[in-house]
């Protein structure tokens, strides 16, 4: 197969003076820095106090640039090379990122008893940062591969060998090094800010959201309205980005996803107003512990009125995230790219990060409020031995019953779930966007909000009619489960045949 | 000078500065975007005295919603080109009089106040605690809010409404 190679990267970057006098400074600087590194070192131990301090931290800054500047020229001169052992080594890099990055966001929660809530909160935006990058970059590469699957292609292929892993890290590079547009006549100071305006309150999500009891940021006792602020918020970054790039494809953009964002944000406010009314709380971790009894305590499953507003936040979570069916900021086949027509390059990559941020929040947040938090589906009271256990109890406690995990996988999940969809339905028109937020979910939400009040006025937990409620609840929700594994088994069935001919051949109804 | 003292003057500094912003800005949308400064660092301002669900419902009401709101309807009314404000002169002359006489009553009403000594720390109000409050001793004024709140969506209803009693537009359709 045609492989994409580091010869070919590089190839037409260097013209064939520029490299060998590039590796000439380098080197010479990178000398001059040791040489600078000695002597300080040999200043430095004949002072004492503060003069010592200031040697030391001046002798280790020459020393990294020593070492910066000779590795550079190395990597330059042995280009090929170095290329070579990276692409072997890639794979191995990417886990440890991915290894470093959730030791990163773990940490915090070793800290959480010595309450230095500045290193706390430090490490836990950096946590943050390292798991939004990450997971971006996945879910970007993930999502061509389903859409791909989809439509009966293959998806990326080529970069990193393996079914194209490193399709997004190449994204990336790429990005980072494309020319950073401005559009003429826009206001270009107001478009420069509009890319950070809308990624700072996605980035701002993860403080208040649990990944377990734990493992959050800021345990606030209004979590979850600072999620759904945050998730407000990010409109503004949207509506200032298509203002400012004087275009009009940009500026309907930035209408349509002001109009629809805020009219979602009612049947939204809503359907998350059940789970409250159930838990009497707005804080995220006591939310969750409610539902650690196994997957039939989940509060999708306790009564209809709570299975009813799980799908109805799952549908405004899609319009709020401008996803598909509901993808009118972007649409691509009418309005370019919508608000992002005019970005490039890192702009244009801050706005795909803070979408997919606000794709994992929401799964993340649909997962807390209905579908069992951080707890497997097992009930938590059977290995509550192990909670207090040796540490590899403990760590297995994390994986079976309850733990960070949990979470993620089940934002995943959820973020899948959107992905397939995007890939599945059509785009609707602004109008049934609005006609079916007002004339549907609006009365659809209010109604389950007020039967789930008068539920908990009439129905007591213990009684029969609760019971019978939580079971045909739960027996849907397995249903549904049991449905989509059988959907995903005949697809990896038949994962080698086209699209045309599998429907022809295999589907119902042919 | 405590790390609370730093962050409190840093988001002092904020406030103030976005505010000057939003009144020199020529640009409305300018206008719009120091807006959401001033009143994002008075949220902060919020969080960082303990008042969560205070700072929570700046963010969500004000930032997140009414801004939307107003830059919404900039966008739709002015032109992309955007519009040039310039005060004339005597509307400058009479918000700088009005602007005067609020700086003094305010700055009469700080002097004046015997400000207690603040406690070690500040307590953090639950949520729950405040919905009780609103609904058992502060039942009345909440009441007359939601009321106010209703007045003012039928105003907007009203407002909204065609010319006329809106029978052309039924008949067109």
């Amino acid at each position: 197969m045609n492989t994409f190679t580091t010869e070919d990267a590089l190839r037409s970057r260097w013209s064939p003076d520029a490299k060998p006098r590039a590796v000439r400074w380098l080197a010479g600087l990178g000398v001059i820095a040791a040489v600078l590194t000695v002597v300080l070192w040999f200043l430095a131990s004949r002072l004492t106090g503060v003069g010592y301090v200031v040697g030391i931290i001046a002798t280790v800054a020459t020393l990294l640039g020593a070492v910066t500047f000779l590795g550079a020229a190395a990597v330059i001169q042995f280009s090929t090379l170095v290329g070579r052992l990276l692409f072997r080594l890639a794979f191995l890099i990417f886990l440890g990122g991915i290894g470093a990055t959730i030791v990163i966001a773990w940490i915090p929660a070793l800290l959480w008893p010595q309450k230095p809530l500045v290193v706390r909160d430090v490490l836990a935006v950096i946590g943050a940062v390292g798991f939004v990058s990450i997971f971006a970059s996945f879910a970007i590469w993930w999502e061509r591969k389903v859409a791909g699957r989809i439509q009966s292609r293959l998806g990326p292929m080529r970069v990193g060998g393996w079914h194209g892993w490193a399709q997004s890290m190449a994204d990336g590079l790429k990005l980072f090094q494309k020319e950073d547009l401005m559009p003429g006549g826009g206001d270009v100071s107001l478009f420069r800010m509009a890319a950070y305006v809308a990624f700072v309150p996605a980035l701002g999500l993860f403080i208040a959201l649990p990944f377990s009891v734990a493992w959050v940021g800021r345990d606030l006792d209004v979590g979850l309205i600072f999620i759904v602020a945050m998730f407000g918020l990010g409109v503004i970054g949207v509506l200032l980005g298509g203002w400012a790039s004087n275009n009009k494809w940009s500026m309907y953009g930035a209408m349509r996803e002001a109009c629809q964002v805020i009219s979602y944000e009612i049947p939204l406010g809503f359907s998350l107003l059940v789970p409250i009314m159930i838990a009497g709380t707005l804080r995220l971790t006591t939310i969750g512990e409610l539902q650690s009894g196994g997957f039939w305590t989940w509060l999708a499953f306790r009564n209809p009125c709570t299975l009813i507003a799980a799908i109805t936040f799952l549908i405004a979570t899609l319009a709020s995230c401008k996803r598909a069916p509901f993808d009118l900021p972007e649409a691509e086949s009418e309005l370019v790219a919508g608000y992002m027509t005019e970005y490039s390059g890192f702009r244009w990559a801050l706005f795909m990060f803070a979408e997919y941020a606000e794709m994992f929040a929401a799964g993340a947040l649909a997962a807390i409020l209905f579908f069992g938090a951080w707890h497997s589906p097992l009930p938590a009271s059977w290995g509550a031995a192990w909670a207090s256990g040796p540490l590899w109890q403990r760590a297995l406690h994390g994986v079976v019953f309850s733990g960070p995990l949990w979470l993620i996988f089940k934002g995943i999940f959820f973020v899948y779930v959107q992905i397939w969809l995007r890939w599945t339905l059509p785009r609707i028109r602004l109008d049934q966007v609005m006609h079916a937020c007002v004339q549907y979910m609006l009365p659809v939400t209010m109604v389950a909000l007020l039967a789930q009040t008068f539920w908990e006025l009439l129905v007591r937990d213990g009684s029969t009619l609760a019971f019978v409620a939580n079971v045909l609840c739960t027996a849907v929700g397995v249903v549904a489960f049991i449905g989509i594994i059988r959907f995903v088994v005949y697809g990896l069935r038949h994962r080698r045949q086209l699209v045309g001919t599998l429907a022809i051949e295999h589907l119902p109804g042919s | 000078m405590s790390g609370e003292a730093v962050a409190f003057y840093l988001l002092a500094l904020l406030a103030a500065g976005s505010a000057l912003g939003c009144v020199f800005a020529r640009h409305i949308v300018r206008m719009a975007l120091c807006l959401l400064g001033a009143l994002g660092a008075v949220a902060l301002l919020y969080f960082l005295m303990a008042a969560n669900f205070l700072g929570v419902v700046q963010l969500i009401v004000y930032a997140g919603g009414t801004l939307v709101v107003i830059v919404f309807g900039v966008m739709l009314t002015s032109r992309t080109a955007g519009v040039q404000l310039r005060p004339k002169l005597i509307e400058a002359i009479g918000g700088a009089i009005v602007c005067l006489g609020l700086l003094a009553g305010l700055v009469t009403i700080l002097v004046r106040t015997a400000w207690p000594a603040a406690k070690a720390s500040p307590q953090a109000y639950d949520v729950a605690q405040l919905g009780n409050e609103l609904l058992s001793t502060y039942l009345v004024p909440f009441e007359l809010v939601s009321v106010l709140l209703l007045a003012v969506m039928i105003g907007a209803a009203y407002l909204a409404q065609p010319e006329g009693d809106g029978k052309a537009i039924r008949d067109k359709r």
